[in-house]
């Protein structure tokens, strides 16, 4: 495994991380947010440790193949009932900030 | 009245079928208990309207004779998992407001056994956490106190805190919690009662928040490990809502507490012998291997050799996971929504004051190892180690057929005792965790108290679907052990 992938995060990974999670992070907060982060990336590292060649990848622990169903319509016509939990909306639909100029 | 709060979940069952008292009466005795210990801040919400009308039906179907197998027992329902009509916030600021449109599969299925709901049960934001100190509620707090402080709080472990609490000061007969690295088994431990995890697969994750899907699991805690084989009975099987859910038959539980350990293998991993481990926890161990031994068990040592890089592969897989789930909370469509002048700023504002700082803590350092450059050399890597960890058990369970380990590394701590550094919390499910990983069943049951006075857990493993070996030594054990403290609060 290539070791220089664990470098210490930078302010502008922060900065680049939090726009990927659409989360506003303050410049004040930024320079406590690398240092945590930095910590956990610290202890996580020591996984570089263990030999992982050759092993596959687990992504489910349930020894099952992925089911197929009927390719039927099972839901839906409830678009009020999707709805009565949107922050707003407007004639059946979501409304969000305008997207296109 | 309030002596009916002091039965057994199975006591109450049978009080309620010889008519020794009514549906309507045991939870009217609950809702009276849970409002003289509102102080411990275990429900969320209280559903006492719904609790009434349900127990007054119960009571109708006990008449006729077509009861369910929870027919009239109160319960809480931990609020991570969708309750259609009632309010269901995962404990988070983002989620405040929601009122689900629809009911979770497993709580539809202990509604339908005829479980009364008491309430919304705390839990940590998310179900990320280990001390039920990071909901939007304000802390859950334990029952229990130490003999040397008697006034300082402590916590109840997490994220299931509120269900485990709402047990001990017998608030509830059961609650239902879930589980995503131990938040069934370490706030069991804390509070003195027992918690299992099944199988993952066994119980459907549909309506049920989502953490990290690949580890989240549903499950009862209660007040002894019969109780909990009642309740689970209500919870699991094959739901085609959820893709992960196991098409495979489902035993009676409680039928599996047959008593009989003779010449049955429990297998005793060096690993979990820590240098750090305190003498009490050590004790508490070997007294409970000497007890199975009496009980004609034979005890095996193994070696669980990648137990060590659990917990960091953990936290790279659950944050990974985590951030792909929460990014559904976007102000559109659910939840809380900040203004913003254009479609990404609102997601910013509203996503950055709806989460608090260990779920966007967690959600950056998913986002991190899921990005471009990162993901192979983490998110890879961790699912690598994880494989590692998942043989491990099965190598070991070719000996054995169950594990015997402690819960938790140390007894409950206090409210104004935690730590800043978020490993440090993290490292109380070090003994919970590999068990996530590799899926398996693993409950933990109170098998003494600390010099201090508190409670202390073991757990027992089993292999993938074998709930019911897990659940038979549990119960032989508890006979063995007979645990009979109660909380500190609850003693005249």
């Amino acid at each position: 495994m290539d070791e220089s992938i664990f470098m210490s995060l930078d302010k502008d990974i922060v900065r680049n991380i939090a726009n990927l999670a659409r989360i506003e992070v303050l410049e004040d907060e930024i320079d406590s947010i690398v240092k945590e982060l930095s910590n956990i990336l610290q202890f996580v590292e020591q996984l570089s440790e263990v030999n992982t060649d050759d092993i596959i990848p687990m992504t489910v622990v349930a020894d099952m193949k992925l089911p197929l169903r009927a390719d039927v319509v099972t839901d839906g016509n409830c678009r009020d009932k999707v709805l009565i939990n949107a922050p707003e909306s407007f004639d059946g639909f979501f409304l969000v900030p305008k997207v296109v100029e | 009245m309030s002596n009916l709060t002091k039965l057994t979940l199975s006591a109450a069952r049978d009080g309620l079928k010889t008519k020794d008292f009514s549906a309507v009466e045991l939870t009217k005795a609950y809702l009276d208990v849970m409002e003289q210990r509102r102080v411990l801040n275990a429900f969320v919400t209280e559903t006492s309207d719904i609790a009434l009308k349900q127990a007054s039906l119960s009571d109708i179907k006990l008449t006729k004779g077509n009861a369910g197998a929870m027919e009239g027992l109160p319960i809480g329902i931990k609020d991570l998992f969708c309750t259609e009509g009632v309010r269901t916030t995962a404990c988070s600021r983002i989620l405040e407001t929601f009122i689900p449109p629809y009911e979770s599969t497993v709580s539809g299925k202990l509604k339908r056994a005829g479980a009364v709901m008491l309430g919304k049960t705390s839990l940590d934001e998310f179900a990320m956490g280990s001390s039920n100190t990071t909901s939007t509620f304000g802390p859950v707090i334990n029952p229990w106190r130490r003999k040397s402080n008697f006034a300082s709080p402590l916590v109840p472990g997490g994220s299931s805190g509120g269900s485990a609490v709402a047990v001990a000061a017998h608030l509830a007969l059961a609650a239902i919690g879930t589980d995503t690295g131990g938040s069934i088994r370490q706030p069991a431990a804390f509070c003195g009662v027992v918690g299992i995890k099944p199988t993952y697969g066994r119980c459907s994750r549909w309506g049920i928040v989502a953490f990290a899907s690949s580890l989240d699991q549903a499950g009862p805690i209660a007040r002894n490990v019969r109780d909990v084989a009642i309740v689970l009975n209500s919870m699991v099987g094959y739901d085609p809502k959820d893709s992960t859910s196991a098409k495979i038959s489902v035993p009676d539980f409680e039928m599996a507490l047959t008593r009989d350990i003779k010449g049955l293998k429990i297998g005793i991993p060096q690993e979990y012998r820590l240098d750090y481990l305190s003498n009490e926890i050590s004790k508490l161990w070997d007294d409970g291997i000497a007890m199975m031994k009496d009980a004609g068990a034979i005890p095996v040592q193994i070696s669980l050799p990648y137990t060590k890089y659990a917990l960091p592969a953990y936290y790279i897989v659950a944050s990974a996971e985590c951030s792909s789930n929460l990014l559904r909370y976007d102000g559109v469509r659910y939840g809380l929504r900040i203004d913003g002048k254009t479609l990404d700023e609102m997601y910013k504002k509203t996503r950055a004051n709806g989460f608090g700082k260990e779920v966007r803590r967690r959600i950056l350092i998913g986002t991190y190892v899921l990005s471009a450059g990162y993901y192979d050399a983490y998110y890879v890597k961790a699912q690598k180690v994880r494989r590692l960890i998942y043989d491990d058990f099965n190598k070991a369970f070719q000996n054995v057929d169950v594990i015997l380990t402690p819960t938790a590394p140390s007894s409950a701590f206090g409210l104004n005792e935690i730590d800043d550094n978020p490993i440090a919390m993290w490292m109380n499910d070090i003994f919970t965790i590999p068990t996530s990983m590799a899926g398996l069943p693993s409950l933990s049951l109170p098998a003494g108290l600390s010099v201090d006075g508190l409670p202390l857990g073991l757990q027992l493993i089993g292999r993938p679907f074998d709930e019911e070996t897990v659940l038979k030594v549990a119960d032989v054990m508890e006979r063995s052990i007979d645990f009979k403290e109660i909380p500190s609060l609850l003693r005249d």
